[in-house]
């Protein structure tokens, strides 16, 4: 045991304990199910992901900030079903497939706007995040009904609903997406200053303010962020379904923190990464995936999450012990 | 001006925020709706936010205590299956302390790993959540359950029945509520509780068992889930497997409106009364003004920012976060 812990790449699974959860059930699904091992099958999975994925990497900076954004499905939803209705304005009837070009400007732009109210008010009243964000919840979802009046909408563009069958090369369009977003929230976490205030302002808010970062307006830029992850997040679910209803999204809040969670990001704030949150990801997505090829009833794999959320935490507790801290909201 | 009225005055005020802000919607209310202030509407209201007061009772006590409880939901969910289920196969008169025992069961497991293990709660709760969720599936194969015979069994009388004219809910409601409330105001219990959740490393140094404590309030949250389930399962007679689904975060939004504190500490049972009561007083006067239900939910969002901000800007005595 004494020996095992001097090889790199188990002292980095013992960090990343979720990796190795990721390995070991990848190993086994390709033994167990029989279509699991193929690349076809691995890009379905990083398409099935990349909804919650997406979401996971925005909820991944707020929560190293030390905040928490319970309003994504909500959010989800209301861009969807912007995107969805806006092309069937009048103004934008006469511009062809083009009509999709200011739908999916106008979803982004309400993400961006969404995560902004929130970011505004847990700067300027001092709510925690967890409140402000509960109280968005029910609110956006109020605003996503109000809109749609109850209503689903379909997309009347084959153009819009083609899209997500898309491939660039042998990749389907939205893997790609999901992958250029992780590449680029990594890159930004890890090089830019933006992403060492993130640590700075969750490690230590009094320092943080101390060192001069404007520690409001960052973590507006991060809540808008998540509105702008949540609202793509949601404009790519309603190009897969062509539809856009206003239950979309329900419960991806709780997803999304468990995959997040799972990645090793502390609720404290302070810590994290995006391959950590890339791991959360790709457990729940494998595990999803592989159950459903083994034809096991999809109740078992909320069991089976719910243990492993609990199991991560407990292991992350005993290996990494100088995190401790409890909740402290 | 409004920062030095709010120095001054601010504190009083917001401290009975939610007193004022219930009574001003119910004036509103009562004067754009001429059925708002009836007996029988009253009674109405009363009774549909037992299920959701009961369980906020419990939370309350879990939050006070420094930790949160988000498996609620699934666990209403999970009671509420397994008595209305049970309920026919072995009778009410052993269904119920069946249910309550395996419901306890998950509290104590909620309480094992929180109390005892010192995980964070947010997440266990929120694994449990999934988890339990899954267990109901996995129980009902699915399927929704029901009872057959709802007219001849006396297990109706939790949900349907009424005792002096008022309906049983609001009795076992209102009378779970005044014995917490003594328990948490008068008891060394609930002193230890809110010693825990103001200050745990402090509690620990005057002796006060902190795991133990902890490990109970989840047991008394598994507990009204319980109570909260006996009601719901009595009411339908039946149950679809998902009926808790959101409950947690409609629960909290009531415990959160009730001014109690997420950092724990500090909070009270009665004002949580008055946090469902105003939750639910908010979404029947805007039905009965002809409003469709979701406006609610818009109204619901302001007022929780609002109330909240008001309680932490009297605390810290400025209106505004002094943050850059």
């Amino acid at each position: 045991m004494a020996n095992l812990t001097q090889i790199p790449l188990v002292r980095w699974l013992m960090r990343n304990p979720i990796w190795g959860f990721v390995l070991i059930v990848f190993i086994f699904f390709s033994f167990a199910a029989d279509n699991f091992f193929s690349g076809q099958n691995v890009m379905n999975i990083l398409v099935q992901t990349s909804t919650i994925g997406l979401i996971a990497l925005g909820m991944t900076l707020v929560m190293i900030n030390g905040n928490i954004d319970l309003s994504v499905g909500a959010t989800l939803a209301l861009a969807a079903a912007f995107a969805v209705d806006v092309q069937s304005w009048a103004m934008f009837a006469t511009w062809g497939n083009w009509q999709i070009l200011p739908a999916v400007c106008i979803a982004l732009l309400v993400g961006i706007l969404m995560g902004a109210i929130n970011g505004f008010i847990v700067w300027k009243t001092g709510v925690d995040a967890f409140i402000v964000t509960l109280g968005a919840m029910l609110g956006i979802r109020g605003l996503v009904f109000v809109y749609t009046g109850e209503q689903s909408f379909y997309a009347m563009n084959f153009a819009y609903s083609d899209f997500s069958f898309l491939t660039i090369g042998p990749f389907p369009v939205l893997a790609v997406i999901f992958a250029v977003a992780v590449i680029a929230v990594h890159l930004l976490l890890s090089r830019t200053v933006h992403g060492r205030n993130t640590y700075a302002v969750g490690g230590n808010r009094e320092a943080a303010v101390n060192a001069g970062i404007r520690v409001g307006p960052h973590m507006m830029v991060n809540f808008m962020l998540i509105g702008f992850l949540a609202a793509l997040s949601g404009v790519l679910l309603s190009t897969q379904m062509g539809a856009a209803t206003p239950n979309l999204g329900r419960d991806y809040e709780l997803w999304v923190i468990t995959a997040v969670v799972l990645g090793g990001t502390k609720l404290t704030g302070g810590k994290g990464d995006i391959i950590g949150t890339l791991g959360g990801v790709l457990a729940i997505g494998i595990l999803r995936n592989g159950m459903n090829l083994m034809q096991v009833p999809a109740f078992y794999v909320l069991v089976i999450l719910g243990s492993i959320l609990i199991a991560v935490l407990f292991l992350d507790k005993r290996f990494n012990r100088p995190a401790d801290g409890g909740l402290r909201l | 001006m409004l920062l030095t009225r709010l120095k001054a005055g601010g504190p009083a005020i917001a401290k009975q925020g939610i007193l004022i802000a219930f009574i001003v919607f119910m004036i509103v209310f009562a004067l754009m709706s001429d059925r708002f202030l009836t007996t029988a509407n009253i009674m109405s209201v009363f009774r549909q936010a037992t299920i959701i007061g009961v369980i906020a009772l419990g939370v309350t006590i879990v939050v006070i205590g420094g930790n949160l409880d988000l498996s609620v939901g699934s666990m209403l969910s999970f009671a509420t299956v397994l008595v209305v289920d049970l309920h026919d196969k072995i009778g009410p008169e052993l269904a119920i302390p069946v249910m309550v025992a395996a419901t306890l069961c998950l509290g104590a497991i909620n309480g094992f790993l929180i109390g005892i293990l010192r995980l964070n709660s947010l997440i266990v709760t929120l694994g449990m959540l999934s988890a339990i969720q899954g267990l109901v599936l996995i129980y009902s194969g699915g399927q929704n359950v029901d009872i057959a015979d709802q007219s001849g069994t006396w297990f109706a009388i939790f949900g349907r029945g009424a005792i002096f004219g008022i309906a049983t809910p609001i009795i076992i409601f209102l009378g779970l509520a005044l014995i917490f409330h003594v328990i948490m105001t008068t008891m060394p219990f609930g002193r230890r509780v809110h010693a825990v959740g103001g200050n745990p490393t402090a509690s620990v140094f005057s002796g006060i068992p902190r795991s133990r404590i902890v490990f109970m309030t989840y047991l008394i949250s598994a507990l009204c889930v319980a109570v909260a389930a006996i009601i719901l399962g009595s009411r339908v007679m039946g149950s679809q497997n998902n009926v808790g689904q959101g409950y947690e975060l409609q629960v909290l939004a009531a415990v959160i409106l009730g001014g109690t504190s997420l950092l724990g500490g500090s909070g009270s049972i009665l004002r949580t009364v008055l946090g469902v009561l105003m939750l639910a007083f908010i979404q029947n006067g805007l039905i009965l003004m002809g409003q469709p239900y979701y406006t609610q939910w818009l109204v619901t969002w302001a007022v929780i920012i609002i109330a909240v901000w008001l309680d932490v800007a009297a605390k810290r005595g400025r209106l505004f976060s002094p943050i850059a």
